[in-house]
Formats: structure tokens, C-alpha cells, sequence
């Protein structure tokens, strides 16, 4: 039972980091069809930006994750007008190379500016000790977790409730639809993008106990965030959610019982429901 | 294309009286869509080339064999890349999949049956094309992310698989004990890679021949069509799927066959051929080349190589840092690749030699 409840646990706290970086990518995605393979280097500069702010800066931690999540959605606006928006129309294979370049791009200046290890990653003292919910957590992993569900929260008030959202919902609908009613898709497309970002930065930051923040981090965790977007269905916020859920909890389970297989089954469901449902979970076929 | 839309089908209608004069009177000539399409396959003198400066850097780089071979190797694995995603329109971030079964299947061969080295290259097409068939009746019903996340899936199934099978591969420490027979029992393995290069230019040479049959047969002008429109071919009742599970299985079989030459030439099977680098690296090459050209094959990966070498040989991190940017722009302000400029260049040059000439 413990085993059970540590295995949840922590697959969930994996799940979160996993969706709030992902989440941002299944919306644009669902409004753009842009295949951005580098969506992942958001969140591994918000893990290096929010690092420095926390540990040499000395700013609170959560200050210090929210300013870092600002500031790469500032950094992302004129990425997207300038870099992404010219490729919307170009094929899937040339929006792919084109991400790769940019994760490769982004390798060489962490490289350049971080060094090659790991980061050294220290959360807050008073989040160092254990807690015990029928099994023995790490205190962080916990706040993560609780974390997680109020991102996902907000963010489903927001899709239900707010006009932006309203516009948002729209416009992953029938985007033609939605201009002719008079909605600004561009607009909301670059405002999406900030977000989906800034999210990702702070997923980066706020999991960096969790995924090591290194150079290579973009083609670290590639596969999970595409199985995230791709399993869940573009487009959605329950969708990515669902998927990731599975994804963590499954991937601690498996890494748990069959270390001896590895991720194999992992990848193995991820091509069983692709094929089984195209679209994702949720997606419209 | 504007050669192969409406253009040519008003071409042929109002061609059409001229044809059926030219019923009663032999000596006339097709008319010049059909002649043009005709002549595409004629061998002409840049067929010649690649396989020239192959035969001559023989002779001219006597040190840099082994390198040479690696760049041979990459040019007829990348060569099969470009019949399914230059032609076909078939995205795929998994091709290495089939290079890694070829190898696998060469190596496994020579540790444990024999060691006669064109057995374990038929048996690598084979098996390769095979999982190219069984996979490609799966999973091209899908089409854009859905088939890129589907391609890649596979290749991480097999890298885990290739991973956990120690027994059959080795594991992480790779497959060892690769010993080949000599060539034809004739040509041993020489260390400076005399045979090796010789061998793999041979068997870069039948790819391309089957690649070169296939894109100027009437099947491969279907294919051309369902990549550029996939919904008008079906309309026009083209078997797309059929079409596209046939030169995927080509394809794969051809991806097998770099894998399995490469196993033999190296002595080693490592479980890097699965890695996504393996398979992202080639479609770098096919698209810094232009994809869908047939000879980008050629020019890619010696670009690529020769300058992966010399860059990260000084540094890695510019090395990532400067294949990034050209990435970036390539994508960007280059479509087409190296020879999509070159042929603009040609095409602006033709327009001002005509106009200059007027």
C-alpha cells in the first residue's frame, strides 16, 4: 500500500511539472499546427533564470520562479512575431529542422553561458523535510504537486470563464470562423504563446529538483513533452492533463516494477493510443 | 511544380488533335510535354559526377578512407531518407530505425552464422524492408504530427529494446566480436579501408540506382503527386495508401542496407544506431541539401561531416551553436536547401541570358 501511495505520489508530482511545461505547447500547437519541437528550451532557461535569481540574487523563491516565468514570456514574444510566425505556413519538415536549430542554438549559449554540468538546484530550506501521506514525500514534491493542480485550475478558469479564453476556445475551433466574427487570432495567438512560455519556464523551475536543468534539456525531455501534447490532443487543457497523469504515474510504476525494461512501455502505450485514437484523447478526429 | 499541375494536362489537351495527325504521319515528333517528360530520365552528365568524385578521392585521399566510407555510408542512408520524406512526403523522425535493424541484423549474423558479408547485407534489406512493411501498413493511415510522434515512438521502442536485449546485443557496451569474411573471398578487410570503401561505394551506387528508377517511373511521379496533393491523387483514384506502404518498404529496405554495410565496414553494431541524433542527423543533411532532388544525397553529408569534424574538433559548443543558426536560416531564407539556390541561381541566370539576348 505504501509502495502504491509512493508510487502515485511521486508520479504526480512528476505529471505536474510535465504538464505546466506542456500545456502551453497543446494550445499553439492546437491553434497553429506548428510542429515547435523546442518548446523545451523555455523551460530550461526559466530553470537557469530563476536559479540565478534565487541563489545569487538572493530573491524570495517564489518571486524568484515568478519573475523568471515573466521574463521568458517577455523574451518570447519577439522569438514568435520574428522566428515562428514567418513558418506557419511552411511544411511539417521544415518547422521540425527549423526546431531542432533553435534547441541546438540554445545548447550552445547554456553551454556557453552555464557550463556544461547540471545545475546545481537548491530548493528553499523550509521545503527540505519529509511529510507523511501514507508514505514518506518529500515536502517539495508535494508543494508541487498542490502547485500543479492550482495552475491547472486557474487555468481552466480562465478557458471557461474569462473572454479571452472564450476568444481562445474559438479560435482552436474554427480559427476562420472566429475572424469573421471579428477575433484578433493573431493577437491572441502571441498573447497564447507568451503564456504557454511563461508556463513552461516556471514548470522548468519550479521541476528542477525533479528534471536536472542542463544544456541538453530540450532534447532531455522531448519525447515526454511530445508524448504530453501528442497523447493528450492538441488544443485542449484537460487533455495535456489526462496524458500527463498517465504518463507520470505509469512511467514511476514501470521504472518501480520493470526497471529492467526500462521506458519500453512507456513508448509502447504512446504508439498503441496514437494509433488507436490520431487526434489524442481528447482531440477532435 | 508547375510542371506537373494544370499546366501539363491543358498542355495535352490542346495537344491532342496534333497527336492523332501524328497516327497518320510517324516522323513527327511527341509534343514537348511529353518529350520533357521523357527526357527527365535520360542519363545525362550530372549523373556522372558524384560518382567521379567518388572514384577520384579514392586516389587523392589515400588517409582519409575510413572517413570517406562513413560519408558513403550516410550518403545512401540519407539517399533512402529522401525517397520517403523528399518524395513521398512521408515525415519521419524514425527512419534510423531501419539503418539500426540492417546493422543489427549484419552483426548479429556475422557473431553467430557466418561471416560472408553479402549474405548479412541481403538479410539486412530484407528484414529492414519487412519492418518497413509491417510498420508502414500501421502507421501511415496518420499524416503530420500524429505519423512524426508515431515514427518516433518506434525508434524509442527499439532503442529501449536494443538497450534491455543484452543477450542478443549486447547492450550499452554494443555488439562485439563483428569478424567479416573477405569480399567475394577475395578482398580482406584492410585497416586503411581500402575495401571498405570500394564496397560501400558499390552498394551507395546500387541504391542510388534503384532511388533513380523509382523517382522517374510513372510510380514515382504518383508519389511526387501525393505529396504535393494528397487529396487530388485519391480523387483521381490513386491507390495512396498501397503507394505509400510500397516505397516505405523500399525505402526501409535501402535504410537497412546502409546500416548493414555500415555494421560490416566498422566491425561494430552500437546501440547508437537507434539514438535520435542518428535519424535527426540525416534529415539536417537531406534538408541543408534540398530534399526530393535525388542528388542532395550527395551533397549533404560530405557538407555535413567534413564540417561536423573540423568544427567540433576545436570546439563543440560553436559547433552546435553555428549548425543551429544554418538550420535557422536554411529553414528561413533557403528553401530547397543548397541545390533549391542553385537552381534559382540557374533559373535567374537563364532569364537574363534571354533577355539580354532580346
Amino acid at each position: 500500500m505504501t509502495v502504491a501511495i509512493g508510487i502515485i505520489l511521486n508520479g504526480l508530482a512528476s505529471a505536474m511539472i510535465l504538464y505546466i511545461i506542456a500545456v502551453g505547447l497543446s494550445v499553439t500547437m492546437g491553434i497553429m499546427r506548428f510542429i515547435n519541437l523546442a518548446h523545451g528550451v523555455f523551460a530550461m532557461i526559466g530553470g537557469y533564470l530563476a536559479a540565478y535569481l534565487f541563489q545569487r540574487a538572493d530573491l524570495p523563491f517564489a518571486l524568484a520562479l515568478i519573475l523568471a516565468s515573466l521574463m521568458v514570456a517577455a523574451i518570447s514574444i519577439p522569438l514568435e512575431r520574428l522566428l515562428y510566425a514567418p513558418l506557419y505556413r511552411a511544411s511539417e519538415l521544415e518547422q521540425t529542422l527549423f526546431s531542432i536549430g533553435l534547441i541546438f542554438v540554445a545548447v550552445a549559449g547554456a553551454r556557453f553561458f552555464f557550463g556544461p554540468s547540471p545545475l546545481n538546484f537548491t530548493v528553499p530550506e523550509s521545503l527540505h523535510g519529509q511529510l507523511y501521506l501514507g508514505a514518506r514525500m518529500p515536502t517539495y514534491r508535494v508543494v508541487v504537486i498542490a502547485g500543479g493542480m492550482v495552475i491547472f485550475g486557474c487555468l481552466w478558469l480562465v478557458m471557461e470563464t474569462t473572454n479571452f479564453g472564450r476568444k481562445l476556445r474559438a479560435v482552436v475551433e474554427n480559427r476562420r470562423m472566429a475572424e469573421a466574427v471579428g477575433i484578433r487570432s493573431e493577437r491572441l495567438l502571441v498573447g497564447t504563446f507568451a503564456l504557454g512560455s511563461g508556463l513552461a519556464a516556471f514548470g522548468g523551475a519550479f521541476g528542477a529538483e525533479i528534471l536536472p536543468i542542463r544544456p541538453t534539456y530540450a532534447f532531455d525531455q522531448l519525447n515526454y513533452v511530445l508524448i504530453v501534447v501528442t497523447v493528450g490532443g492538441m488544443g485542449t487543457l484537460t487533455g495535456p492533463f489526462l496524458a500527463a497523469l498517465l504518463l507520470g504515474i505509469t512511467d514511476t510504476a514501470c521504472k518501480y516494477f520493470l526497471p529492467e525494461f526500462g521506458a519500453f512501455f512507456i513508448f509502447a502505450a504512446m504508439v498503441a493510443i496514437l494509433l488507436w485514437r490520431p487526434m489524442g484523447l481528447l482531440g477532435r478526429v | 511544380m508547375s510542371d506537373l499541375g494544370v499546366s501539363d494536362e491543358v498542355d495535352r489537351e490542346r495537344k491532342r488533335p496534333a497527336l492523332s495527325s501524328a497516327d497518320v504521319a510517324p516522323a513527327d515528333l511527341p509534343p514537348p510535354a511529353v518529350a520533357a517528360f521523357i527526357g527527365r530520365s535520360r542519363l545525362r552528365f550530372a549523373d556522372a559526377v558524384p560518382w567521379v568524385v567518388i572514384a577520384a578521392a579514392y586516389f587523392m585521399f589515400p588517409k582519409d578512407l575510413n572517413l570517406g566510407t562513413q560519408i558513403l555510408v550516410n550518403v545512401l542512408f540519407v539517399l533512402s531518407l529522401d525517397l520517403a520524406v523528399g518524395y513521398a512526403g512521408i515525415v519521419t523522425l524514425g527512419h534510423g530505425a531501419f539503418f539500426g535493424i540492417g546493422a543489427y541484423c549484419a552483426g548479429i549474423i556475422a557473431v553467430r552464422w557466418t561471416g560472408e558479408p553479402l549474405i548479412g547485407v541481403v538479410a539486412a534489406m530484407l528484414l529492414a524492408g519487412a519492418a518497413g512493411l509491417v510498420s508502414g501498413a500501421i502507421i501511415l493511415r496518420t499524416r503530420g504530427l500524429t505519423l512524426l510522434m508515431l515514427t518516433f515512438g518506434l525508434l524509442l521502442m527499439l532503442e529501449e529494446a536494443a538497450n534491455r536485449a543484452a543477450w542478443l546485443t549486447g547492450g550499452t557496451d554494443g555488439l562485439s566480436g563483428v569478424t567479416i569474411a573477405p569480399l567475394l573471398s577475395v578482398w580482406s578487410w584492410d585497416f586503411l579501408g581500402h575495401t571498405g570503401y570500394v564496397y560501400s561505394a558499390v552498394c551507395a551506387l546500387i541504391g542510388f540506382v534503384i532511388v533513380r528508377t523509382i523517382v522517374f517511373s510513372p510510380f514515382g511521379r504518383s508519389l511526387r503527386g501525393i505529396e504535393e496533393n494528397v487529396t487530388r491523387m485519391a480523387a483521381i483514384g490513386a491507390p495512396v495508401r498501397l503507394r505509400l506502404i510500397a516505397v516505405y518498404t523500399i525505402s526501409a529496405a535501402i535504410a537497412g542496407l546502409a546500416g548493414a554495410v555500415n555494421a560490416q565496414v566498422t566491425q561494430f553494431v552500437g546501440v547508437h544506431v537507434f539514438s535520435f541524433e542518428l535519424s535527426g542527423t540525416a534529415l539536417i543533411m537531406l534538408i541543408l541539401a534540398g530534399p526530393g532532388r535525388l542528388y542532395g544525397a550527395f551533397i549533404g553529408p560530405p557538407i555535413y561531416m567534413i564540417a561536423a569534424q573540423s568544427f567540433s574538433d576545436r570546439d563543440p559548443t560553436y559547433w552546435t551553436l553555428w549548425l543551429g543558426l544554418l538550420l535557422i536560416t536554411v529553414v528561413m531564407f533557403g528553401r530547397g536547401g543548397i541545390l533549391g539556390i542553385a537552381s534559382r541561381i540557374r533559373d535567374r541566370v537563364r532569364v537574363m541570358a534571354r533577355t539580354a539576348r532580346s
